[in-house]
């Protein structure tokens, strides 16, 4: 069996049941991470959840420590994540505390908890590495995180808590969002802020332990960040992006985890990462709302309207039009041929130009104040923005205007 | 106790572990100067995002060119630097989101594309690895020819230095001629940019220059310490020494205290400290020099005279 085949039949979770049951767990986790994650990004926290996971490290080293002492072999799952919590917990504290009581900011505090904490994991790693009972192998696999080989019991664990971490969001989305769009706000309806802030920080922290096993401790965080920066792409409102947000991250779990199951050698946590990112360059390109595709064609229209607009209006006062883009605009319309002298079309789309622009300046001059003129784009026909009642009291005025200027000649 | 001194500071000390401390020293002090700036203009996670993406560049500059070098890997890395501050400046400004988000992205998918180049492609042949990555392996660089104290005046023993430390010891002088070049220009334009560019200093240009700066103190260090040490003395030293100071040039001369004591003391421990519980193995000198810049954060957060904000009561 190829690897193409390998992945749909993984796809559609008929690889067995070990790699579906896998895969289930890392979309769940996937998903709660999204979601979860769409609070923190509208809170303008992200990189707090960083200083959370690289955390756990020293917890991890320790629960083994501690689980070797009592005779286990040191790798039970729960045991492990529990220390991981712990101590990312800790370290969460210490980024609030740090914050709070010095003068240090929060990127100072997120920097120093994450590298000491890190790097404190790293000595306790060594030092396990030296320890003569335990099955130490697997530690290094929290780093980078692995499915390969992993138990039944293990995945099934991340699918239940996964599935929790879901449930808890949706059941704290209502204050989580009073409080990531305006804090002071929601302190005055009665919302506990500082609460909230930590049952969001408190909700990366479970993602983070969960993900351990499955994406690693280094990247946890990009599946925290980036499905809501994707997701952002693609509305305004709160709601659909939180939703938008978890089944991105759903997806990049469940499709990195399939494909890493086909490629067991690989690391799980880069894999998802990337497909995570995929999702971002979509979204980044080819969402009609803010993608790049879209504010390009956006762009290109409104640059093509404007070099109309001024090319009909040199037309009317007979200038001669040099610029390149003018020209082949005019021409394609049908506005002027190919020696550059204006057609039936465009002299009576020239005049129509010259007349609309002639009320707006005598609009401007009669209503300095009026907000629709303040607004006015010169692009757009005085029809769409006045009534025809107002439009003949502007063209009175004008008619006025030029007699006088007449009598004066 | 006399005579353990003198051995341990004997001719095994200056083979085995002078050149590692140094090494360590030079490159937090080179991580610690720049750090001072980007914490003030709460940069402090460029470091971070960087050093993440050095790893990338490694293995990049390894693919091009099959060899790993000092000099293509310190371009790759470097260029990989710079391709990750443009693209969280793209990220920013299309996605229109918070700087930190725009950096989580970016580092975190580079690091990615990284760790997969590097399971791919067949990198068996030649030392590079994540571990390596992360952890760097000050403790390999042993000084193999020295005899004892004497050799550091002996040119062919001298000859012989692991090429680590001379390659930090001209970044750490490029980067301490920057900032004594440019020192009014970067105080200026980091406590009040609008006022800097007013004066017609160009800010844009010098907040480049300093991540460049950044980029290069992290690249030179990353290939003899590793990251964590990178990220943890971008930080931690200048962190501490903001806490001990109200001035910028007491603050930067602090960050160098600091960072040396980490760099010593935490080798130091990593390497003798087991010994002192009766464990013949040593732990990672580069978790336990973090490990120590994190204390040395903890007390200055607990005692440092400066730790307030303005306006705060002291025991607020």
């Amino acid at each position: 069996m190829g690897f193409g085949d390998y992945f749909i039949s993984a796809l559609f979770l008929q690889a067995g049941y070990n790699s579906a049951l896998v895969a289930i767990g890392a979309g769940l986790l996937g998903l709660s991470a999204g979601s979860a994650g769409a609070f923190i990004f509208l809170r303008k926290r992200a990189l707090v959840s960083d200083a959370i996971s690289h955390a756990t490290l020293p917890g991890v080293g320790l629960a083994f420590i501690i689980m070797v002492a009592f005779g286990s072999d040191g790798r039970w799952l729960p045991g492990l994540i529990l220390g991981s919590a712990i101590s990312s917990a800790i370290g969460l504290l210490m980024v609030e505390w740090i914050t709070r009581k010095t003068r240090l900011t929060e990127d100072a505090a997120i920097g120093a908890v994450l590298s000491v904490f890190f790097g404190f994991g790293i000595v306790l790693l060594t030092v396990i590495q030296t320890m003569s009972s335990g099955r130490q192998a697997g530690l290094e696999n929290f780093l980078l995180g692995s499915t390969a080989g992993m138990l039944i019991s293990e995945a099934t664990t991340i699918a239940v808590a996964g599935a929790m971490a879901a449930g808890f969001v949706f059941l704290l989305r209502r204050p989580m969002t009073l409080v990531a769009f305006d804090p002071e706000y929601a302190a005055t309806t009665g919302v506990n802020v500082r609460n909230i802030d930590l049952a969001m920080m408190g909700l990366a922290l479970i993602v983070t332990v969960i993900g351990l096993k499955i994406v690693g401790l280094i990247l946890i965080v990009a599946l925290l960040i980036i499905p809501p920066v994707a997701a952002r792409f693609w509305t305004n409102q709160v709601g659909k992006m939180i939703g938008i947000a978890a089944v991105i991250g759903g997806l990049s779990g469940y499709v990195g985890a399939v494909l890493s199951a086909a490629h067991a050698a690989l690391p799980t946590g880069p894999i998802i990462v990337l497909v995570a990112f995929g999702f971002f360059m979509i979204s980044a390109l080819f969402s009609p709302l803010r993608g790049g595709l879209a504010s390009a064609l956006r762009h290109q229209r409104f640059q093509r309207r404007v070099h109309r607009r001024q090319g009909l209006l040199s037309l009317a006062r007979r200038e001669p039009i040099y610029d390149g883009l003018t020209i082949r605009i005019l021409r394609r319309a049908g506005m002027i041929r190919a020696d550059g002298v204006a057609t039936a079309r465009g002299r009576i789309a020239a005049e129509k130009a010259a007349r609309d622009e002639a009320r707006w300046a005598m609009a401007r001059r009669m209503l300095p104040d009026d907000s629709t003129i303040e607004r006015y784009d010169g692009l757009t026909p005085i029809e769409r923005m006045m009534t025809p009642d107002q439009i003949a009291e502007i063209d009175r005025m004008i008619q006025n205007a030029q007699t006088t200027q007449g009598a004066k000649a | 106790m006399i005579d353990n001194l003198i051995t341990a500071l004997g001719a095994e000390f200056v083979q085995l572990s002078l050149t590692p401390i140094v090494i360590g020293t030079l490159a937090a002090i080179a991580c610690a100067l720049p750090g001072n700036f980007l914490l003030l203009r709460r940069q402090a996670l460029i470091g971070d995002a960087i050093s993440h993406v050095v790893l990338p560049g490694i293995v990049a500059a390894f693919l091009v060119t099959g060899t790993i070098t000092a000099v293509p890997m310190m371009l790759g890395a470097g260029a990989a630097a710079i391709i990750a501050v443009v693209m969280i400046e793209i990220v920013k400004r299309l996605g229109r989101v918070e700087p930190g988000a725009a950096m989580g992205l970016v580092f975190t998918t580079l690091f990615a594309a990284g760790v997969l180049f590097l399971e791919i492609t067949d990198t068996s042949s030649v030392h590079i690895d994540v571990q390596h990555a992360l952890l760097g392996n000050l403790e390999s660089l042993i000084w193999f020819d020295a005899e004892g104290w004497g050799s550091l005046v002996d040119p062919a023993a001298l000859a012989t230095l692991p090429p680590q430390l001379p390659r930090l010891a001209v970044v750490l002088i490029g980067i301490g001629l920057f900032i004594f070049l440019f020192w009014k220009e970067l105080k200026i334009s980091t406590f009040d940019a609008a006022f800097a560019g007013a004066i017609g200093i160009r800010t844009r240009a010098l907040g480049f220059a300093l991540v460049v700066a950044t980029a290069v103190a992290a690249v030179a260090a990353f290939d003899a310490v590793g990251s964590i040490i990178v990220i943890a003395m971008f930080v931690c030293p200048p962190a501490s020494a903001r806490l001990m100071t109200n001035q910028l040039a007491r603050q930067v001369g602090w960050s160098v205290v600091f960072a040396t004591i980490s760099a010593i003391l935490g080798y130091v421990l990593a390497g003798y400290g087991p010994g002192w519980f009766g464990s013949p193995y040593a732990v990672s000198a580069a978790g336990m020099i973090a490990t120590v810049s994190g204390v040395i954060l903890i007390l200055t957060c607990l005692f440092g005279p400066q730790r307030k904000r303005t306006g705060q009561q002291a025991e607020a």
